[in-house]
């Protein structure tokens, strides 16, 4: 793969956004833990590289789709921290007022639709809000987020075999975090790459480092330039790995401590860290002030969370139908 | 079965004869020069010197509005269901169709989990404006190319549920699912289709309905009482109608008047009207093609209960398929579905 050139400035970017993911997952895990939000959670921490590499590579009325753990793709897609804070606590303000919850945080405005968290169900979803883009001939492009496991279900192959044949603006990322909840995707998988499947669409398939965020960065823009410029899907494998469990009640039992160990050297943020300390315009103070700038935003999120109203009860009756 | 058409007829003497597949076909090319927005998507719809759909609906309009509209997709219920879920939240107004309604199990997970709950979900900022189009009703194919599937879809809230009856009610209804913003789910009866199509059904009633020149629209939730009587309320669906209406005239001959409501859409359901002929006449049989366990007839039957029981004179009763598979032999398939016979034997029962 040949170098990115990024800018000082979009490094920097891509490093806070970065840090503001992992730092929103650490602080949602800790409220969950003190009981302070309802529901479950499924965290992504591990995986920053992933989430930001793709959003950083769209454009302002490009769309995402996500996934049943989607925190860290709203969040690297701007989504305001404290409207998804908020609809983690269920409030009124939170970007879904409340209906909506960890698993279907997104608002489609500001280019993520609420996140499907039937595994593979949003797959369709992207190949149509594509061909919407394409009939509508805007300039879009829709990133659409999958995991390993959302490869074997029959969805998957049916809206790529579409995007496919009509040539649509969508990039198909498939997270390869290594495991559908506890099961092993080599248990469950018989080829050795979900990127080996898009000969079977005639598309090009590409499996590269997820937790190299450059490298992310560049496929992803390779990509979402073929899908714009008319040239039709791409399927990118991006292997992974969630440090966290796969949901909040999860200790992970059926991982091996040194595999654990061994992905934990190749944490995406302290590697890009380093690369960036070593190119020279990242310093240590520069990182303190970015980790307390991010420190505040959380806490101004936590604190707008906390003070929002929560919906009234009868509220649950409305916005089934627009009419 | 003249009474339906003519009753039809009389609300529009300057309108045009046509079939339900023809008012259909109208109601789409309508919409469609309307609204660039509006596309078709579904197996074997625009395909040159293909069918037009199972049922000849769309023949005809890939030559009028291109293959761009007119969208030929790989045999993908679910892909269909999606991609047209999808292609309504980027703003298009699709019109999906599946060859036959029992395909729509494949298709499930999009329409019930996506479509009907994508603008709840998100708070009210989604819209859903898509249709998917499904051939219902049982006619000698054996079990998997027969079933009425409307209680599957009532259940769903976030749905819109339409079923018509004759042409006039197929296109207005047609014409309302394309411009609401919500997703709604649109059974047609195979049966009700008409004759003048490619695809004659063997035992298909020849529905000829009056539809006007003029543009016209009709309400969801809005049920059409098709003959007025006293004795008692027979409420249906589809082909149901025609069976409850023929049945009304035989127990006309006998002295009793059946008032009969044709629901035309079951999601939003006009119950209003219901209850209006219920508490007028005291006895309420309903008719439907699906099984009896969990039909739509059950809801009606419970919130009837719960509404009119004060004036509710005897049972509600329910003339349905029995809770088998829909079967093939047609002796068998005969037996299946509900005749006018049982009808007019479970409303003198009644009596």
């Amino acid at each position: 793969m040949k170098e990115v050139s990024l800018t000082k400035e979009k490094k920097l970017a891509i490093y806070r956004s970065m840090v503001l993911c992992r730092m929103f997952e650490e602080r949602v895990n800790s409220l969950f833990l003190q009981g302070r939000m309802p529901g479950t959670i499924h965290q992504a921490q591990g995986q920053e590289a992933s989430a930001v590499g793709v959003c950083q590579a769209l454009q302002e009325h490009d769309m995402i789709t996500s996934t049943h753990r989607p925190h860290e793709h709203a969040v690297a897609r701007g989504i305001p921290v404290k409207n998804l804070m908020a609809e983690l606590f269920a409030k009124k303000t939170g970007c879904c007022g409340g209906k909506g919850g960890s698993m279907h945080i997104g608002d489609a405005a500001l280019g993520m639709l609420p996140a499907i968290a039937i595994v593979g169900g949003g797959i369709p979803l992207a190949t149509g809000y594509a061909l919407s883009f394409q009939y509508l001939k805007k300039p879009n492009i829709v990133a659409c987020f999958f995991g390993d496991g959302a490869s074997n279900i029959g969805s998957f192959h049916e809206a790529i075999n579409m995007a496919a044949i009509w040539d649509l603006p969508v990039v198909f990322i498939c997270e390869n975090n290594k495991y559908g909840a506890s099961t092993a995707i080599d248990q469950v998988m018989k080829v050795k790459r979900v990127s080996d499947r898009a000969a079977a669409y005639g598309i090009p398939g590409k499996t590269v480092d997820g937790n190299d965020v450059e490298i992310v960065y560049q496929a992803m823009q390779e990509a979402a330039a073929r899908a714009r410029e008319g040239k039709g899907p791409t399927l990118l494998e991006l292997e992974t790995y969630r440090l966290a469990g796969h949901s909040r009640s999860d200790p992970g039992h059926y991982r091996s401590k040194e595999e654990v160990a061994e992905w934990k050297k190749r944490d995406p943020i302290a590697r890009f860290e380093t690369t960036c300390l070593v190119e020279g315009f990242l310093t240590d103070n520069l990182i303190r002030t970015i980790r307390s700038s991010v420190e505040q935003e959380l806490n101004e999120a936590v604190a707008f969370a906390e003070a929002s109203p929560s919906p009234l009860p009868e509220e649950c009756l409305t916005d089934v139908f627009v009419e | 079965m003249s009474s339906l058409n003519e009753r039809v007829s009389r609300s529009d003497p300057e309108g045009r004869k046509m079939t339900i597949v023809e008012a259909l076909r109208e109601a789409l090319q309508e919409e469609m020069r309307r609204d660039e927005r509006v596309i078709l998507l579904g197996e074997d719809i625009g395909v040159q010197g293909g069918f037009g759909g199972a049922f000849t609906v769309t023949l005809g309009l890939a030559e009028e509005f291109g293959r761009r509209r007119v969208i030929d997709t790989p045999i993908t219920e679910a892909g269909i269901a999606g991609v047209a879920t999808g292609a309504a939240l980027g703003g298009l107004r699709p019109v999906a169709d599946v060859q036959y309604g029992d395909f729509l199990f494949l298709a499930m997970d999009q329409l019930a989990n996506h479509a009907a709950k994508l603008r709840y979900m998100s708070g009210g900022k989604l819209r859903v404006p898509m249709v998917m189009r499904a051939p219902v009703g049982a006619t000698t194919r054996g079990a998997q190319h027969a079933q009425s599937l409307e209680a599957f879809f009532m259940h769903v809230p976030g749905l819109k549920v339409a079923c018509p009856s004759n042409p006039y009610d197929a296109k207005g209804l047609l014409k309302t699912a394309i411009r609401l913003d919500d997703p709604v789910i649109f059974f047609e009866h195979k049966l009700l289709y008409g004759s003048k199509g490619s695809r004659k059904e063997a035992g298909g009633l020849e529905i000829f309905g009056t539809v006007p020149q003029e543009e016209y629209l009709i309400p969801f939730g809005q049920a059409r009482v098709l003959r007025q009587g006293p004795d008692v309320t027979l409420v249906a669906n589809l082909l149901m109608v025609h069976k409850s209406m023929q049945a009304a005239q035989n127990l006309a001959e006998a002295g009793i008047e059946a008032e009969v409501i044709d629901v035309r859409t079951l999601a939003p359901f006009d119950w209003p009207t219901l209850f209006e002929s219920v508490s007028q006449t005291g006895k309420l049989v309903i008719v439907e093609e699906d099984n009896l366990t969990g039909g739509w007839g059950a809801e009606v039957a419970a919130r009837t209960a719960d509404t009119c029981i004060g004036y509710l004179q005897a049972p509600i009763r329910r003339v349905a398929a029995p809770d088998t598979p829909v079967p093939f032999a047609p002796i068998m398939e005969n037996f299946y579905v509900p005749s006018v016979e049982r009808i007019v034997a479970t409303v003198t029962e009644l009596m």
